[in-house]
């Protein structure tokens, strides 16, 4: 685990202390969501991640496969949770083979805990981890310093206020698959529309005993409206200076092409076809 | 927990590295009576109307205030006006600038023109010079000649007349696509080898309002501040009066208005996520 | 934690030593409150067509408002693959020369060409394993993978977050303005020659309306078996 390179960490810090904004990463704005119900578990992610108040990408994926029957929803820094979900996806995996049984939503939430807690929150996922194991149906919040939940419905990210008195205004004991998908995914829609940081469509996954069903794109409330004009441009409109035209067979030879002179010295040749040359 | 009065960027999250500041500790208050409400406007003059269009979004930090707040003002004497920035600012300017527009109805017993009332606006910021409203403002009306003019400012008064112009939080997303397709900038005549610049002509009215959605639109998929409505404000000549028919009331008043201009707005939906 | 890398500790002081020069250069720089990712200006742009893809950058490097080249492409190739780089001018060499490598080495183990969705993991994990010490770089990854014949594109934040879009990618000082010319002028199914305008087009103008990038551009329009690469005519200021 680990295998982080700190060789550009000092450089930064002298740089950061010396008043150096620090690197924009994508998505801190989420509303993500998961909630029990008789016979397994859903959780649900809008799909919005952004870079300040840009929207970097429209649809997202932030449900993350950790092994067939355990899933987690990922809030804060996308880079994180994409990284900490893989590398215990990774390691339960490997649990998994050498102990020959199913992973469980436990061990997931122990090892998620255990690699932010040792990174003191500076690894910025925020989870929400569901699954089925042989101990039956979980539910688990995992914060960025390490410190967990377990509940019977739960809440994370920009929208987690929003999602959640949806919660609060609609849970009953005893929700059935449909109950609780539907419950899930107005939470979701709650956040989509009042939390400036969340939004575009609803995913949701539904784990049961037997199986996992990932739902891309369940609700889709945020389509865009066919544009009023047509923007094709005629060809020819943009001015051109130069042109050059590459067969693809032709281009192999245009890479990394370093030519040895008599003398055996190297010259080093552009790798990139010139056109302005 | 942080006071209203901070700038969303300004808040910090209560986390592991603060603590709870004791008595003994000498606490630093202070005043920010700032903040930033998002949205974006935008004014495009033409050769006999002017456009002003902007959305009903106001925010603060990740919450939406309201979905309906108009951002562009009817100032009386056929001159609109468009804010974006801090809302409680805006929305006290136009009241001043609207108030003084009817003073100078009032004791000149005519409409202001437009460049005398840019003039007028210039003054009301730079009197604030030190305590500056906190908004971009877009002055639109027809000019002495019946052509479309746009006076844009910065918070503190200085003006230009300019023929588009995108304010507020997506101004840098509409200020390029505006530029390409109202001043058809960068555009060459096909077949001229980029030696023929496209020359942007009359535009009808009916396409720029067009090319403004569509702009409104593109805004709102890639800025979180940006949604929920869109109103658009024209301001056109008066239809001319016909043969014989007498001036009614609501007409005469037309009349005395600068260019002739007339407002009118249309209110339509934007994505609310 | 395994440390990834052993360094000699003679190895680490001069390293340190090093370090410290390039830093209080730097340290000069950001004290007049730069930062890196628009140090040098520049911008990037790849988009989606039917059965193609294009990528394009403009030429400019600069030190703050001081034009210093209008001669730096910041689109790479790599076999079938093009990356584009904005960000701190020396990570994006920096970072050439290293994808230069991984892939020259990619290639001689499996003797066969990376796919741009390799490429763009390959990005990805590169990115993350500095997660606390980032290259100051927003790559851009297009490509034709040429097994399927489907036309890739994706972007990254600095520590390897991949965006995957269907439509199009932007990246650089004039991110912003390609966001909103992008989606104003961008459609599905756009033939080769159309893309071309399109993309010429949303990146010019997105160009003349950011002070840190412009200066010429260089455009890449991509089909599975063909590559058109063309310098367009632009503002020179």
């Amino acid at each position: 685990m680990g295998g982080f390179d700190f060789s550009n960490h000092t450089r930064n810090a002298a740089l950061m202390s010396a008043g150096m904004p620090a690197p924009k990463a994508t998505s801190t704005g989420t509303t993500i969501v998961g909630c029990l119900y008789d016979g397994g578990v859903v959780i649900a992610a809008d799909t919005r991640a952004t870079s300040g108040p840009i929207v970097a990408d429209k649809n997202c994926e932030k449900l993350h496969y950790i092994s067939p029957q355990i899933w987690c929803a990922g809030a804060g820094t996308a880079a994180d949770t994409e990284f900490t979900t893989a590398i215990v996806s990774s390691n339960l995996e490997l649990h998994a083979l050498s102990t020959g049984r199913k992973p469980r939503v436990v061990t997931c939430m122990t090892m998620l805990k255990q690699h932010l807690f040792k990174y003191q929150g500076h690894i910025g996922a925020y989870l929400v981890v569901a699954g089925c194991d042989p101990t039956g149906s979980h539910l688990y919040t995992v914060h960025a310093h390490g410190s967990t939940d377990r509940l019977p419905y739960v809440t994370m990210g920009s929208g987690s206020l929003a999602a959640m008195s949806v919660f609060e205004t609609e849970w009953k004991k005893g929700l059935d698959r449909e109950g609780a998908v539907n419950l899930c995914s107005q939470a979701i829609l709650a956040g989509i529309f009042n939390d400036l940081g969340s939004g575009s469509n609803c995913d949701v996954c539904v784990i049961t005993p037997e199986k996992a069903t990932l739902m891309r794109n369940y609700i889709t409330p945020n389509v865009r409206v066919p544009k009023e004009l047509n923007y094709r441009f005629e060809r020819g409109t943009t001015a051109v200076l130069q042109e050059k035209i590459i067969q693809k067979d032709e281009l192999r030879r245009y890479i990394t092409v370093t030519e040895v002179d008599a003398k055996g010295e190297a010259t080093l040749t552009t790798d990139v076809m010139q056109v302005d040359a | 927990m942080a006071s209203s009065y901070m700038l969303p960027g300004a808040q910090q999250a209560p986390s592991f590295h603060s603590h709870p500041s004791t008595a003994s500790q000498p606490r630093q208050h202070h005043w920010s009576p700032y903040t930033e409400n998002g949205g974006v406007i935008l004014g495009i003059a033409g050769k006999d109307y002017v456009i002003l269009a902007g959305d009903t979004r106001s925010s603060e930090g990740y919450s939406i205030n309201t979905r309906t707040a108009r951002k562009i003002f009817d100032v009386g004497s056929g001159l609109v006006l468009g804010v974006v920035g801090m809302s409680a600012d805006g929305e006290e300017l136009a009241r001043r600038v609207a108030r003084k527009i009817d003073d100078y109805k009032r004791s000149h017993d005519k409409h202001i023109t437009v460049n005398a009332a840019a003039v007028m606006l210039s003054r009301i910021l730079y009197a604030k010079r030190f305590f500056p409203y906190y908004v971009q403002p877009l002055l639109g009306g027809l000019d002495e000649n019946g052509v479309g003019a746009i006076y844009t400012y910065d918070y503190v008064g200085s003006f230009e007349r300019e023929s588009s112009r995108a304010f507020g939080a997506a101004a840098s997303l509409i200020t390029p696509f505006l530029d390409n397709q109202i001043n058809l900038k960068n555009q060459f005549e096909p077949g001229s080898n980029g030696e023929v610049p496209r020359k942007p002509g009359d535009m009808p009215r009916e396409t720029v309002e067009k090319i403004v959605k569509d702009a409104f639109t593109s805004a709102v998929e890639r800025h979180i501040e940006v949604g929920d409505g869109l109103q658009l404000v024209t301001v056109m000549r008066a239809p001319p009066r016909a043969e014989g028919a007498e001036p009614e009331e609501e007409e005469d008043e037309r009349e005395k208005t600068a260019g002739g201009g007339v407002i009118s707005e249309v209110m339509s939906e934007l994505k609310k996520d | 934690m395994s440390a990834g890398k052993i360094y000699h500790i003679a190895d680490y002081l001069l390293l340190a030593q090093l370090k410290s020069i390039v830093t209080a250069e730097l340290l000069k720089e950001i004290k007049n409150e730069s930062n890196p990712f628009t140090l040098n200006g520049g911008a990037c742009l790849a988009m989606a067509g039917k059965d193609c893809v294009a990528i394009a950058c403009d030429l400019r490097l600069g030190q703050q408002a001081l034009t210093l080249s209008n001669n730096f492409p910041k689109v790479f190739n790599y076999g079938d693959v093009w990356l584009g780089l904005t960000g701190l001018a020396t990570d994006v060499q920096t970072m050439h020369s290293l994808f230069r490598y991984k892939v020259n080495l990619y290639r001689l183990r499996e003797e066969r060409e990376i796919e741009p969705e390799t490429m763009a993991n390959l990005v990805s994990s590169t990115l993350y394993e500095r997660r606390f010490g980032p290259y100051f770089v927003s790559p851009v990854v297009a490509g034709i993978n040429q097994r399927t014949g489907k036309p890739f594109i994706c972007g990254f934040d600095s520590i390897g977050c991949i965006d995957f879009a269907k439509d199009f990618i932007v990246s650089g000082t004039a991110s912003d303005q390609l966001f909103g010319v992008a989606e104003g002028l961008w459609e599905p199914d756009l033939e080769p020659e159309e893309l071309f305008e399109t993309v010429s087009q949303t990146l010019l103008n997105s160009l003349d309306r950011d002070a840190l990038a412009g200066w010429g551009a260089h455009v890449y329009i991509i089909t599975k078996d063909k590559v058109t690469k063309r310098l367009l005519k632009s503002r020179q200021d």
